[in-house]
């Protein structure tokens, strides 16, 4: 049995957003999560657009949360050294209906206190982006709208907060959850138990089913799977901004966007499934995101794909974000139903609810806090002079080891001693870019692994691709890996 | 900054760049380094123990590291300069290379001539868009092949190959080999893409069984894969439904084709042919870029090795002749203030210029009765008398082209002002 007075279920943005607001205050806090990483589920996999906060309609949570964390997303971002870009945002019509619902995008920006949104026309818009389908007869201007790297964020929520004391607990799944003697709780999880004081459900996708444990009140997530393509770097850009259709009842539409690493994403699909884990690719999924894209970039070229990916989003049946107290729950606190604009909204909600805790539990603040250690800007956008100096201190700079994404020893040894430290291929992938290029990680994987395995003492054997039986070796050419029998 | 100079730099120490150099040094290069990021010469022909390599250039059946041997052997007999884990980050459409490494920190070269010989890597997942999960246990063949023949790792067990290049043949076999199971090699064209031998070699020795016209359709497993779907494809090739197959299975393995690393070449401007992903270039391997070369499976992806060094060995001799006719080029008659002669202009003639020449100078006193003479060596090119020459007047005389022929470059140009009788 493990104590903790603050439990947060879930290590996904949200979670992590809330476990660094509340690691300002006194109180020993842990966050367990079920995969073997922070920003594992809808965190990693999303199109990592920071919206305006034109779309959500006025009055709700996602319009409050949304225009209020995008806010803070530039300052954030720089305090925490997280590559962020306001590239802005079209949202093109193709037809007068089309025109119609941008009319009411725009009014609910304004509603919402959205700044400089306003309606252009063919010939604008496509000087601003002439590979887009000259079919296209207006389009929403939405300068505010940005992209972010939304697992770096979350790295970097999860690094303050660890460095403040919050402890992360990896291969963890929650099970079930009963009150003590107390008036705190038993967690019960695939490790064993936790006892804690104040409970904090951030599960995302298991959001509902932990809630459902904890009120009388029930709520039912649809898992709605997004399917994606992300396209090589180009040497130029098609699209300066990101490129929305119009929405429909089913999300935000197909997207083309940069990402803030300079690649370009095509997606997502929107299909409900059953098994929120799921995250696979499918023919058709994929087939119905390449049919939509086209619309909007008519010459896309499948040529330069270097990957496909999906992610489920947490749609819960109100339709809005579920936060707070949960009802009938003294000390128990959640955050459900978080779908985009959640990645948007994330900063704000961490925010609100942790001084939502503080408030209702009585934190008191800590006096001092450990100061947030930036991580060194990636070699590759280094000046020759700021490249000359890191090399001097660090030797391990010059050595390559990615080669698509031009990664250095020293970024990958780093990122296996971070706070929330990284030990396996896609948590060093996650936060360095190593094997996030052109090749896949064909050249440097083995290499990667080989520095983790030195780093952390973990036996090369047992390095894994993504933590739990992701195993990358079955064994040495003469002797087979104990334990790995041919199921 | 650390900058340098050198005649010709080859980037890659594979079977292209070994080859390269020695023809360049064997044209009496003197100033040539071969950049190599790995940590030893011989590129990927390292991790190629299985033989087969050299029936056309030796006419011998060689192992990949007894090949690259015969290379290496002959580069360090040339004392060929070749810098291991070094990477070269950029280059640039003037002939600088900036290159990193532990050692030696960053630096800046400048090269009379490049030949690039980067080699080339295997196409992923990605680039087929093939559905499904993102589990551990899916490599390219290339890769799988580092892990067991340079690392003495096994990446799998029960082995699915899609793609019947010839390294995912190669890996069906040294896969067997070491005690996996190969259920199958997936091809989704109507014939393989590998050696015939290696067909008979590596599958039909093994009884491992060659889907023609197949290919993987779905990808599952939740941590490690599980299993893969294989389905028959159409003419078009696409799958054909009711044609699908499962195979457990806890590896595949991507043997789908090769691309070109053409990445430096593009950041120097080097024009790329969308047919071979390589550089287009010129009878002599020269690219669209003055001075620099492409050779090896950077140019284009090649059957054999043999191929390689041969077509490698031409385009270190044109680097060398490049380099030699720039020299010429290059190569300038010194200028020198003689006695009474002050600031001529230009201080440098082309050894062999094309049109007349005008030498333009101040004399440094007042000279009257005197001649200017320009000579080089023992030859006097040209002399001229005046009644005065002072400085406030610039002196300037005229030189045919023929007047520099015999000059070597060895002796400098002197002008001066010789004193006549007073």
């Amino acid at each position: 049995m493990k104590n903790t007075d603050i439990l947060i279920i879930g290590g996904g943005v949200i979670g992590c957003a809330l476990a660094r607001e509340l690691s300002r205050y006194e109180a020993k806090i842990a966050v367990v999560d079920q995969a073997w990483d922070v920003a594992e589920g809808a965190s990693k996999a999303n199109s990592g657009i920071v919206h305006a906060g034109y779309d959500a309609v006025p009055g709700t949570l996602k319009a409050k949360y949304n225009v209020a964390g995008a806010n803070v997303f530039p300052t954030l971002c720089e305090e925490l050294g997280v590559p962020y870009r306001r590239c802005g945002a079209l949202v093109v019509g193709f037809s007068e209906e089309d025109r119609a619902t941008l009319q009411e995008l725009l009014d609910r920006g304004v509603a919402n206190g959205v700044p400089d949104l306003r309606i252009i026309e063919r010939e604008e818009l496509l000087s601003l982006e002439p590979n887009l389908n000259p079919q296209a007869c207006c389009a929403l201007l939405v300068p505010t709208s940005g992209v972010v790297s939304p697992y770096e964020l979350t790295f970097a929520l999860a690094d303050d907060a660890a460095l403040n004391g919050v402890s992360f607990h990896f291969g963890e799944e929650v099970s079930a959850i009963e009150h003590d003697a107390e008036g705190g709780f038993v967690v019960h999880t695939s490790k064993g138990e936790w006892r804690c004081r104040i409970l904090v459900n951030c599960a995302g996708s298991s959001s509902a089913r932990l809630h459902n444990q904890l009120s009388s009140h029930p709520l039912h997530i649809t898992h709605r799977r997004g399917q994606y393509y992300l396209l090589d770097r180009p040497k130029e850009a098609p699209f300066e901004r990101t490129i929305f259709q119009c929405p429909s009842k089913m999300g935000k539409g197909v997207l083309v966007s940069p990402t803030v690493h300079g690649n370009v994403l095509l997606g997502p699909s929107a299909e409900d499934i059953d098994d929120p884990l799921n995250t696979e690719t499918t023919q058709s999924g994929l087939d119905s995101v390449m049919e939509k894209v086209r619309l909007t970039w008519p010459k896309v070229s499948l040529r330069t794909n270097i990957t496909n990916f999906s992610g489920v989003r947490a749609h819960e049946e109100g339709g809005d974000f579920i936060l707070g107290a949960v009802e009938g729950c003294p000390r128990a606190y959640e955050a459900v139903g978080i779908e985009s604009p959640g990645l948007s909204s994330a900063p704000a909600i961490g925010k609100a609810l942790a001084e939502q805790i503080a408030g209702e539990q009585h934190l008191p603040a800590k006096a001092e806090l450990a100061p947030y250690q930036k991580p060194a800007i990636p070699f590759r956008e280094m000046t020759p002079e700021e490249q000359e100096k890191a090399l001097v201190e660090n030797p391990l700079y010059g050595n390559i080891i990615c080669r698509c994404e031009v990664i250095t020893e020293a970024e990958i040894v780093a990122a296996t001693h971070c706070p929330v430290p990284a030990t396996h291929i896609d948590a060093v992938k996650r936060r360095t870019r190593a094997g996030m290029g052109r090749c896949q990680g064909g050249f440097c994987s083995p290499r990667v692994a080989a520095i983790i395995s030195r780093e952390t003492g973990i036996p090369l054997q047992d390095i894994t691709k993504n933590g739990g039986n992701s195993y990358l070796l079955t064994g040495t050419l003469t002797k087979e890996a104990e334990g790995r029998e041919q199921a | 900054m650390n900058r340098q100079h050198v005649d010709i730099l080859i980037i890659g120490a594979g079977p292209a760049g070994l080859a390269a150099a020695i023809a360049a040094r064997e044209d009496g290069i003197e100033s040539l380094l071969v950049l190599e990021r790995e940590s030893n010469p011989g590129g990927i022909l390292r991790q190629c123990i299985h033989n087969g390599f050299g029936l056309h250039r030796f006419k011998e059946e060689l192992t990949g590291p007894e090949y690259a041997q015969r290379d290496i052997d002959r580069a360090k007999e040339l004392n060929i300069d070749i810098e291991c884990d070094t990477t070269v980050l950029a280059v640039s459409p003037d002939r600088v290379v900036t290159c990193i490494s532990r050692e030696k920190g960053l630096r800046f070269i400048e090269a009379g001539a490049i030949i690039l010989a980067m080699g080339c890597r295997e196409r992923p997942r990605g680039a087929l868009c093939t559905p499904g999960t993102r589990c551990a246990g899916i490599y390219s063949a290339g890769t799988a092949q580092r892990f067991v023949n340079l690392e003495g790792y096994l990446p799998g067990k029960r082995v699915v190959i899609l793609g019947s290049g010839d390294i995912g043949l190669i890996m069906a076999r040294r896969m067997t080999l070491q005690g996996a199971k190969v259920l199958a090699c997936v091809e989704i064209m109507p014939f393989s893409s590998g050696l015939n031998r290696n067909i008979v070699q590596c599958l039909n020795d093994y009884d491992i069984p060659l889907y023609l016209s197949h290919t993987v359709t779905d990808i599952q497993g939740k941590e490690r894969l599980e299993s893969v779907t294989v389905s028959q494809v159409d003419a078009q090739r696409r799958p054909i439904p009711g044609t699908e197959m499962v195979f457990e299975c806890d590896t595949l393995l991507l043997s789908v084709g090769l691309i070109p690393e053409n990445e430096l070449s593009e950041g120097a401007g080097v024009q790329i042919s969308p047919a071979t992903s390589g550089a287009v270039v010129t009878d002599t391997f020269e690219t669209s870029v003055p001075g620099v070369f492409a050779c090896g499976n950077v140019l284009h992806v090649h059957d054999l090795v043999d191929h390689v060094s041969n077509e490698s060995f031409r385009a270190g001799h044109a680097a060398a002749r490049f380099v030699r006719a720039s020299q010429e080029d290059k190569a300038f008659l010194r200028v020198e203030d003689g006695e009474g002669v002050r600031g001529t202009v230009p201080q440098m003639i082309q050894l062999h210029p094309q049109e007349a020449v005008t030498l333009m100078f101040r004399p440094s006193g007042v000279f009257r009765n005197a001649s200017a003479v320009i000579s080089c060596g023992g030859k006097e090119l040209l002399r001229r008398k005046a009644m005065i020459f002072t400085p406030g007047e610039m002196a300037a005389y005229t030189l045919k082209p023929e007047a520099f022929d015999g000059l070597d470059g060895s002796e400098p140009v002197v002008v001066r002002i010789e004193k006549g009788a007073e």
